[in-house]
Parts: C-alpha cells; structure tokens; sequence
C-alpha cells in the first residue's frame, strides 16, 4: 500500500503570537516550528499501516526550505521518502491544489493528513484534495482500518460514533484516536538524513483568498476572589459583569 | 518547550534528539516523578523503553547495536531527561558512559560482542562498581580482590554506593589483582548476574536521586571465567579513570539539566506570583537572581559542549572533563537552591518540582568525582 501523508510546520504551542505588516502577517521571528501533531497521528496510522513491509509511507509539505527540519522530523519518525512543494502555503485552495498536482499520477492508495493545522485552523485542505483528486473523503476520523480495498473509518458525531465504509483510494483527516503519536528513535533521526527528500517546483494555481487583518484575542482579566459564603456577591457579579446569567 | 531551538551552534540533530526526550520525559517520565521519588521506586521499565529509542546505547557504534552519536548528542540526552528527572539522567548516564562505556572503551572485539548489544538496546541494565565503604576519593586503596585461579579469577570484597547494584544484568568491577594502593595493581572485570557469589546487599535511603537504585554490591568469592578481563591485569584502574573523564561530562550534563528544571520553574513562578501588587520578578532582588543563574547555567553549558567536543575528536579532556562536572555541578546546587528561595514557602513543599531539584542537585558536587577532587585534577592538570 502506498500512503501519503501531508504534513505542515506550525509555531510550537507555547509560542507567543505576535504580528508583522499591519497585523497582515504572522510574525515568524524566533518561532520554533513543530509537526503539526494531528499530521502526527496521521503519520503514525500510516506507519502502522505499513510496517513490516507491507508498504511505503511518502510525506509532502508545501513549504519553504526552512521547514526542512520538520520534514527530516517525519522521515525519523519513520515516513520512507518526502517531497517538498517548494512554495510558502499561501492559502488552503493553493496548498491543496500542490498536494493535488503532485498525488494525481503517482498511484497512492491513500492519503492522510490531520484534521487542521493548529496555526490556521482552517481545515479545508483535506476535502479539497478529495475533490481535485477525484476521490472520496472523510473528514475528522478517530479510527481508521484497511480491510482489502476497503477503509472502515470511525467518526464521532454528536451522541454516538459513525462507522463509514469508502473504497481506496480515498483522503481522510485524522484526528485523535488513530493512533498515538511515535516519538523517533535515535536510529530513525540517524537515518533521516539519508531518506530522500526532493524539493519539486510549485505549479501553477489561483490564490483566490488574502489576509486583511490579524488580530489576538484581548487579555483575559485577573481572577476575582468571592468569599465562599457570599453568594448574593457571586451571582451580582455573574450578571452584572460577566452577563452570563 | 524548546530552549535551544533558536540557537544556530545546535546542530539539527541535537534539536531532533532534544524534542525526541521531552517528548518521552513528558509522556512517561514527568507524571510519575514525585511518586517514584517517595516510594524509591526504580522503574525498570522506563529503561526498555529508553532502550527501544537508542538511549541506552547513546554512544555506542551501530556495528554494536547501539546508536552511534557523539558527545554532543548524547550531552543533550542526560541533560533533557534529568531536566525532567535527575535519577533517570543518573542511572541512564551510569549505565552509558560508565558500564556501556568501559566495555566499548577497553573490551575486546569478542567482548564487545559479547555484552554491547544488550547493554546499547536496553535490554540489558549495566552497573560499574568502583567504590567502596572505605574507599571513595581514595578509590586506588580498594580492597577487593580477584584472584587468579586456573582459567577464572575469584572476585572478594564488596563495593558500596553501586548504581544499579541490584538490578542490573552485568556490572563492570574494579578489583586489586596486584599491591594495594598502586595504580598497576587494580584490574577490571565484567560479572555476570546470576554469577554465584554476587549479590546486592543494602539499598540506601538516600537524600535526592531516590529513584535511581544504589546499593552495595558484595562480591563472595564470585568465580569468574579469565575471559572476563577487560584489557589487560593491572589496567584498571587507569581504565577506570579514563571512563571518569567521559563520565564526568555526563555528570556534568546531568547538573546542566537539573539547573535548567529548576530555573525555568522559578523563572515562570516569579512572573506568576505577585506580592506588593507585582510579580516578584519585579523586585531587582529576584530579577538578579535569575540573571546570575540564566548566566551561569549558559556558561556551564559551553564549558560542557566544549569538552564534548574535545571527547568527540579523542582529545585529552581530563581537565576541561573536570572543570564542566566541577563548575556545571555547582551551578546546579546554587541555581537550585536560588530556586527554592524564590517558590519561598511553596518551593520549600513538595507540591511544586523545586525541592526536588534541591535534593536531588547535591549528587552531582559527590558523585564520579567530588568538587574537591575535581579541583586536584583541575590544579595537578594547570600547574603540570
Ligand atoms: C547516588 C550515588 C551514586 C553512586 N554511584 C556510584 C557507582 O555507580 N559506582 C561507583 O563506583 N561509585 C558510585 N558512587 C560513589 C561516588 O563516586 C563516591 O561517593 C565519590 O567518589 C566520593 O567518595 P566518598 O563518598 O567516599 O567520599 P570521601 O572520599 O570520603 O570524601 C569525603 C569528603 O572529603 C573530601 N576529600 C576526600 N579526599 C580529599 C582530598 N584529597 N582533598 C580534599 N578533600 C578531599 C571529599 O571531597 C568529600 O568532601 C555513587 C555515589 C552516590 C551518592
């Protein structure tokens, strides 16, 4: 089984965000980028999927030079080869579209990516490539199971699970569940030097969005101590303050 | 989090190898620290699973099963994990530099086959016993013995203070196999588990470091097969001393990571707690402590990767190995104890992580080495 999985470089967690050119771009400066950690459990499905032989694992990033480390973070974790879309993300129709002229030709069985990105959050990657590649997609799966030629995806809705039956080749976004993120070991990040990574030239596509204005949400205020018995002063401040009641 | 990620002198891999401990320490190290330190509990298992990701043969070539890094990688290993806990950073630097290492160092190819790949996958736990009851510093005064009889040597005597002196798989042992007190007169042994006659006696109680085992290790007239010498009679003890050196860094990188703990918890405490209508960090009086231990953890850090560098390209190391353990030591002591003065009442409980760091940074001023002994190695190497 051949299996893609997309990955993207996004700002540690702990970072704190902050904004360049009138609040129109993200300010990168003395950012560690990480893997984005749903791609994390994609990536780990897909080296389940495929251990002991019984496939290859291909990862793609459409990105910058300057993701490199994280790309060579997937092959020690355990991707066989990467391929870079040698161009910034501009947007999610942009990037699917990359994804999309690349996948189209090359026979993969299955791609994975994760749910979102945590920097953006959009989400809509996935079923774009679904769409321009033609084939089904499955958005935010906690289970995923290869029987034959058939995936058995589990999806969680609201007061119960979906079990979805899809053909391969389909794309699906993963989400918790799937698998538990694989942590490399020290012969993984040896070898992740030798994998191969080729950098492949951006195609032509439309950038049909732009970014007006960034903006972080105002500080939330210091916590207000109410003694414990005073409860006509709790509920006073709940809705005169807060307004939630 | 990630402290050295911005820093262009830390190579790619270092930075992979830095995430690829805090991301285990975080999952199967950090929830279990304050239990395993009351209970003194070993957890053996977290051993295998350091094993399977190649950190227990940090060193090692792959031609024998281990990883095949350098100083510098395996200098981030001990000080991420012991950033997280310092007794997993001590029995894994133990079981490393000084068992691992001994053999890798001075074995031969056979016996290098022989125990290597057990050691390097975890799947075997190495201990190496030098001291004893009467002899610590003055180590070359040991008592033990082996003696030669047909094709085995008999070990007797028994060694205190042994990391891993109960659970381990095979240990390496300094023992007298000429006169007391002369260098050529200590060889050095590898003995098996299960070998009759060698066993573990008391397990301390100790201060800090409570879950890394250390116990005694008696040796009753323990036979061995004469195969089990490591290089040649009468080596061992400068063997032993050559295997300090390199451990030395590792203890240094152990005291590196203790520091780094205890001073980003202090760091982060003092931004969070406010008296006077102000965070603490405020006060002069707090914000200099922090600069003074920002400055010396960065300073003990160069002088650690400096003598990394010099082990990785077979230098001599022995002073630059002494004065990394020495000073990156008592940084640790001092930057823990800073720490503790900054929690104030709460850093003095254990439901925050820096009494901890205070017990547990004593170690390193003692062990492989105390700082005074580390200071005659430091002025025997300068005035030499
Ligand atoms: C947790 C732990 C783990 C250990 N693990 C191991 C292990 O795995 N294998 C092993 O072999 N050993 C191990 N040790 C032992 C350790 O290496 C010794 O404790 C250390 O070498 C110091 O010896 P000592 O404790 O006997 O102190 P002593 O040598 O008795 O020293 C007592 C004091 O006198 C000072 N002193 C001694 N000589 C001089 C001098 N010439 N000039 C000035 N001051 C001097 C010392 O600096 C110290 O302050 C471990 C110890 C601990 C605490």
């Amino acid at each position: 089984m051949k299996i893609l999985v997309c990955m993207s470089n996004v700002p540690d967690t702990t970072t704190k965000i902050t904004f360049t050119s009138d609040h129109k771009q993200f300010n990168a400066a003395g950012v560690q980028f990480i893997l984005n950690p749903y791609d994390e459990l994609a990536l780990a499905r897909a080296i389940e999927l495929t251990e002991g032989g019984k496939g290859t694992v291909t990862v793609i990033h459409v990105g910058e030079a300057s993701s490199d480390p994280t790309i060579r973070k997937a092959l020690a974790i355990g991707a066989d080869d990467a391929v870079r879309i040698d161009s910034p993300a501009i947007d999610a129709f942009f990037t699917a579209s990359q994804v999309a002229a690349y996948a189209k030709d090359k026979g993969f069985d299955l791609v994975l990516t994760g749910r979102e990105s945590i920097d953006h959050n959009g989400a809509q990657v996935p079923a774009m490539i679904g769409e321009l590649l033609g084939i089904p997609s499955v958005s935010i799966i906690k289970k995923l199971v290869i029987d034959g030629t058939t995936g058995i995806l589990e999806r969680e809705i609201e007061g119960g699970k979906e079990i979805v039956h899809v053909p391969l080749p389909f794309i699906a976004s993963c989400a918790e569940g799937v698998a538990e993120p694989k942590i490399p070991n020290m012969r993984g990040i040896m070898s992740a030097r030798t994998k191969p990574l080729s950098v492949v030239t951006v195609t032509e596509a439309p950038v049909l969005t732009s970014i007006e204005k960034y903006e972080t949400p105002v500080p939330r205020g210091a916590v207000k101590m109410v003694a414990a018995d005073d409860v006509a002063k709790l509920v006073g401040l709940l809705h005169t303050e807060a307004k939630v009641i | 989090m990630i402290d050295i990620g911005q820093d262009p002198t830390v190579s790619e891999n270092e930075l992979m190898i830095t995430q690829m401990v805090q991301d285990f320490a975080s999952r199967y190290i950090r929830p279990h620290v304050m239990e395993w330190d009351e209970t003194q509990h070993f957890p053996l298992e977290v051993f295998k699973q350091l094993g399977e990701l190649g950190l227990m043969g940090v060193l090692v070539p792959e031609e024998y099963g281990g990883s095949g890094f350098g100083y510098q990688e395996y200098v981030r290993v001990i000080s991420e994990i012991s950033k997280v806990c310092g007794s997993i950073g001590l029995s894994v630097a133990a079981h490393n530099s000084l068992c691992t290492g001994h053999i890798l160092g001075f074995g031969s190819h056979d016996q290098k086959i022989k125990w290597l790949p057990k050691l390097a996958s975890g799947a075997w736990l190495g201990a190496w016993a030098l001291t004893e009851a009467n002899t610590g510093s003055d180590a070359l005064r040991m008592a033990t013995t082996a003696v030669q009889d047909g094709d085995e040597y008999v070990l007797s005597g028994t060694k205190n203070w042994i990391t891993h002196g109960k659970s381990c798989d095979v240990a390496v042992v300094m023992a007298r196999t000429g006169e007391k007190g002369q260098s050529g007169g200590v060889s050095a042994f590898v003995v098996e588990k299960g070998t009759p006659g060698f066993s573990a006696g008391k397990k301390e109680n100790k201060l800090g470091m409570r879950a890394s085992e250390t116990t005694e290790v008696i040796l009753d007239n323990c036979r061995i097969p004469k195969a089990n010498l490591l290089g040649a009679e009468g080596e061992g003890f400068k063997q032993a001393m050559k295997i300090l050196d390199g451990g030395r860094i590792s203890i240094a990188a152990l005291a590196l990571g203790i520091a780094r703990g205890a001073f980003e918890a202090a760091l982060k405490y003092s931004k969070e707690r406010h008296q006077f209508g102000q965070p603490i960090s405020g006060f002069q009086g707090i914000s200099f402590k922090l600069a003074d231990m920002a400055t010396e953890i960065e300073a003990a850090e160069l002088l650690i990767m400096q003598a990394a560098d010099k082990k990785n390209r077979h230098e001599p190391v022995t002073k630059l190995s002494a004065m990394a353990k020495y000073y990156s030591s008592e940084v640790a002591v001092r930057t823990a104890n800073e720490a503790v003065q900054i929690f104030g009442a709460y850093g003095y409980t254990k439901d925050f992580p820096v009494e901890k760091y205070y017990r547990d940074a004593k170690l390193c001023t003692i062990g492989e080495g105390t700082s005074e002994i580390q200071k005659i190695v430091i002025a025997r190497e300068i005035l030499k």
